[in-house]
Order: structure tokens, then C-alpha cells, then sequence
């Protein structure tokens, strides 16, 4: 009972929540880039959380079902096809044993869950299914999908065909408003390069990937050139000797010494990971209390959402 | 939420960030996600739906009070056995030239005292081993390699570590471990964590092999 690869895409890896309680042997947390649109393609497939998927970045995947089964999925704007037929994203379907599911190249956004009934048969590694192929832990052996791989699965006979509506769905623009929590390092940058950091645009450069996000544009000046090496949260502001942000996400190192401006919230980090090269960055400070409040609210609104089944 | 316990690297700064970590842990229990121990910084991750920073800062604070001034968790000896040659370790020529002393000196210095475990990072069981004599402190390659062995001993600054698997890498090799630092099927994963002291001995090349060294 599997999922066969016929083409990996460009970038797809087996994912559950993340890898948790490991740094101090120096593993970090991998883990769904967009962690919002992981925990709804869960939901919707009515799984338990934590279900291994599949998170396909830019597109370009084929697989072959060789099971009855269900699939659902969500986030970036990449056509799913079934059987060379465009269905649904954010809703439930069933598949047959010898269907041929495709997703195309992304529109908007650059990451999608491919999730399926009950999540993929992933054995954990350090408490988790979560793939780094940095660190080779995780997945497959460690690495992206390649051709030929199996993914193993259930077979499932019952599901609600469950569906996000479309005025909820998250939408993916090339621009976006990133809150953070000035802390760190934050009194070694004077007035002014604070102020030009919350008051600059900055721009998504070539050099982003799971482990962070490198941004371009007015370079911000530090007073100190490197720290001693400490621990660095996800959505941590580095900003090296170049002046240039680095917004780091799931795959970071889990210490380093260059200084920190701040974090960026992880609701708006985890909306940075589905953004392209190209695309536009601003900051805003806020405080720990409005971070406090923001995540509370975004979780109670989450688990508010209206799933409906939808009759085709 | 992160802890600074000192300003500089030294074994008593270490030794406080060791202790806080074990009585946070405590303190936050199940509110905790992961600690990052570093030189003089303690790293806390909480889950901010369970709790909240207030709540975490009162009980970090409290936690911190219990320290006794004299508490001392010591961590255990670990001996690595390390084969110097210019064979193993590419750059040990270059770093007792510029040392201006010889190779059989280099050697002495580097497996004659006890290094601590300041912190474990930059790749899985990549532990951050301090202080190395002034005398053989180097400073990185200005061009990192490609790769790096797994086992390379090397030294950055007054820091030297162990590379627990083939990466890319800018510290000065001087020879090799054929002890694994890092081995996900093994338990403990790691023959050293945070807070334990390292010792080198130097052993032949036969003796290398013999420990299922590869050259």
C-alpha cells in the first residue's frame, strides 16, 4: 500500500510537525515550512495531527496511488490533477489504486501539502518523521523524494469529503507585512538603522531556502560584527556584516554568532516561506504581549474554521 | 526567551549555563519545547499557548534562586583517541610551522589538556570543545573546504571539535578520530553533551585502523 514517485518535482520531503527536544545534540526542527496550511490539509483529511505529508515546493510532482485512499491538498496554488483532470485544492478526494495525481507549477505561493487518510507510514527518527536532508534524518533515507520511491500509506475506505471554503483559504501575494519581536541584539543597532530596518522594503533574494531566507535591500549596520555563538529561535533576524537580513526558518542552524535584530512571529514566518525571489518584505515591531495575543487569537480562529462537506 | 549568564567564554560561565539549564527544565516541565545550551547563553523555547512569557520569566527567575552559589554539575571525563599525522590531519604542517614549533610539540599541547564541551551546534554532535593553548590557536582557512571527513580533528581560534560526519568545513585539520560523534543508531547518540570534559590521546596509525579508522 503505497504512493509510487514518478517524477519528485523540485523539491518535495516527507514532513510531520517537526523534531522537538533534539538541539542539545544539535538537531533542528525541519518540519511543514507553512505550518498552517500543514495542520488544515491534516484537518480536512480528518487525521490525527501530527500525520506525516508530503511538502511539495514549486510543483512538478507525479506520484501513482497503488491503494484506495483519500488525499487532500492545501496551500500554494499549484493545479492538482487527478487522472489528467484538475480537482480541487483544500478539499478531500478519493483516489483509486492506478490513479495518476500531478501537481503542476505553483501561481502564487511556493508550497504545498499533499496529505493522505491517516498520513503517510513514516518511521520516526528522534521523535519525528520530519526530513533535513542537511542533516539526513528523516523521510526517506534521509532525502527529497526521487523516482521510484514508495510512499508508504493506508488503505482507507471511509472519509468526509471535507472542504475549506474559498473565502477562507489563505490568499499568496508577492507582498508582505512581517511583525516582529525586537529582542536579541536589538540595542547594538543605534536608532537610526532600526528605524531603517522597519521603514525599508526589502526585497526576497535568490539565496532562500528551508534553512532561512536571505532578504536584499538598505543595508542595516550593527555595531558588533559577531557575537559568541548562542541559540537561535525560529524566525530569527541575523544580520551579518553585508547589512543583509536573514529570516531563519525551519531547517537553521540551532546556534550561530552573528547578531539578531529580532524574530519575526512564526505566523508571518511560516507566510515569508511560501513567498519567491522577487517578492517584497516589510517589518513591523510589535510587542511580546501583541505576539502574546496574535497567536492565541490565530489559534482559536483556526479551530473555529468551518470545514464543510461538499457533494460533488 | 534567552538567558545570558556571563559575557565571555570561560568554565564557570559554562558550568552556570549548566546548571540553569537542568533547573529550567524542571522549573517549565511540560511548557517546554527545547533548551539550546551555548557558551554563556541558555536559549528556552516554550509553547506560547500553554503558557505565556510573564508566567516564564517568574518561574526562570525562581528556578535561578535555587542555584546554589557553590552548585557544581560536573560532567563526566571522555577520552577520544585521535591518530595526529599529517596524513589524517592535512593541515597539521602548516599550523606547527606557523607556530614555529614542531609537530611532535603541536601534538603535545593539543592532547595535553582537558577541553569543555561548550556547546553542541552547527551540525548534529558537532560539539564546540574549549579552551586550546594560545600557542596553536589558528585561524580558520580563508577558503572552507568542500568536504571535510567525518572524524577530522581540527582547530578554529582557541576552539577545536571533532567533525561528526563528512561537511564543509574552514577549521584547521590535524588528524583524526575514529570514534563516532554522532551516531543516530546508537544511545546514546553522542559519547558527550554539554558540560563534560574532553581529552585527546594520541594513538598510531595501526591502532587507528584498528578502531575501524579509515584513511
Amino acid at each position: 500500500m503505497s504512493f509510487d514517485v514518478i517524477q519528485p518535482g523540485m523539491l518535495s520531503l516527507l514532513q510531520d510537525e517537526g523534531r522537538y527536544g533534539q538541539h542539545a545534540i544539535g538537531l533542528t526542527t525541519g518540519g511543514p515550512m507553512d505550518l498552517n496550511a500543514y495542520r488544515l490539509c491534516n484537518r480536512l483529511l480528518q487525521n490525527a495531527e501530527n500525520c506525516t505529508a508530503l511538502e511539495v515546493s514549486f510543483g512538478g510532482l507525479q506520484l501513482e496511488a497503488k491503494v484506495d485512499t483519500f488525499i487532500c491538498v492545501t496551500g500554494a496554488k499549484m493545479p492538482l490533477l487527478i487522472n489528467d483532470e484538475e480537482r480541487a485544492l483544500w478539499r478531500v478526494h478519493k483516489v483509486l489504486a492506478g490513479d495518476i495525481v500531478r501537481l503542476d507549477f505553483a501561481s502564487a505561493g511556493c508550497r504545498s501539502y499533499l496529505g493522505t487518510a491517516d498520513g503517510f507510514d513514516i518511521p520516526q527518527s528522534f521523535g519525528s518523521s520530519a526530513t533535513v536532508v542537511r542533516e539526513h534524518i528523516g523521510g526517506l533515507n534521509g532525502d527529497k523524494l526521487t523516482p521510484g520511491d514508495n510512499l508508504p500509506c493506508y488503505r482507507v475506505s471511509h472519509r468526509t469529503l471535507l472542504a475549506l471554503p474559498p473565502q477562507l483559504q489563505p490568499a499568496y501575494g508577492n507582498e508582505i507585512r512581517v511583525r516582529v519581536i525586537p529582542g536579541y541584539q536589538e540595542h547594538q543597532f543605534n536608532r537610526i538603522q532600526q528605524r531603517r530596518f522597519y521603514s525599508s522594503e526589502f526585497v526576497v533574494s535568490d539565496r532562500c531556502d528551508r534553512m532561512g531566507y536571505r532578504l536584499e535591500g538598505s543595508p542595516i549596520q550593527c555595531d558588533i560584527e559577531g557575537i559568541l555563538s548562542e541559540g537561535i529561535c525560529y524566525g530569527a533576524i541575523q544580520i551579518p556584516a553585508d547589512g543583509q537580513p536573514i529570516v531563519l526558518l525551519n531547517d537553521r542552524q540551532t546556534i550561530g554568532g552573528y547578531p539578531k535584530i529580532g524574530s519575526a512571529l512564526s505566523l508571518d514566518a511560516a507566510k515569508l516561506a511560501q513567498m519567491t525571489p522577487g517578492c517584497r518584505v516589510h517589518f513591523e515591531p510589535i510587542s511580546i504581549h501583541a505576539a502574546h495575543n496574535a497567536l492565541t487569537m490565530a489559534h482559536s480562529f483556526d479551530h473555529r474554521l468551518p470545514l464543510k462537506e461538499k457533494t460533488t | 526567551m534567552i538567558l545570558y549568564l556571563g559575557e565571555q567564554t570561560s568554565p564557570q560561565v559554562s558550568a552556570k549555563v549548566q546548571a540553569a539549564a537542568h533547573k529550567v527544565e524542571n522549573a517549565l516541565a511540560g511548557d517546554l519545547i527545547d533548551l539550546v545550551p551555548s557558551y554563556a547563553s541558555l536559549l528556552i523555547i516554550y509553547n506560547p499557548l500553554t503558557t505565556d512569557h510573564l508566567r516564564v520569566r517568574k518561574q526562570v527567575r525562581e528556578a535561578l534562586n535555587t542555584i546554589a552559589a557553590n552548585e557544581q554539575r560536573e560532567g563526566s571525563v571522555v577520552a577520544l583517541p585521535v591518530y595526529y599525522s599529517s596524513e589524517s590531519g592535512e593541515d597539521l604542517n602548516a599550523l606547527a610551522e606557523r607556530a614555529s614549533m614542531s609537530v611532535a610539540d603541536v601534538i603535545e599541547l593539543h592532547s595535553g589538556s582537558e577541553y569543555r564541551v561548550y556547546a553542541i551546534g552547527f551540525a548534529p554532535g558537532f560539539a564546540y570543545l574549549g579552551e586550546v593553548d594560545e600557542r596553536i590557536a589558528a585561524p580558520r582557512l580563508s577558503t572552507p573546504r568542500q568536504k571535510v571527513p567525518r572524524g577530522a580533528v581540527a582547530i578554529a581560534d582557541r576552539q577545536t571539535a571533532v567533525y561528526p560526519a563528512v561537511s564543509p568545513g574552514g577549521w584547521n585539520l590535524i588528524g583524526r578520530c575514529p570514534q563516532r560523534m554522532f551516531n543516530p543508531e546508537a544511545t546514546p547518540t553522542m559519547p558527550v553533551s554539554v558540560g563534560d570534559q574532553v581529552k585527546f590521546e594520541p594513538i598510531s596509525r595501526e591502532r587507528f585502523i584498528e578502531l575501524g579508522g579509515q584513511l
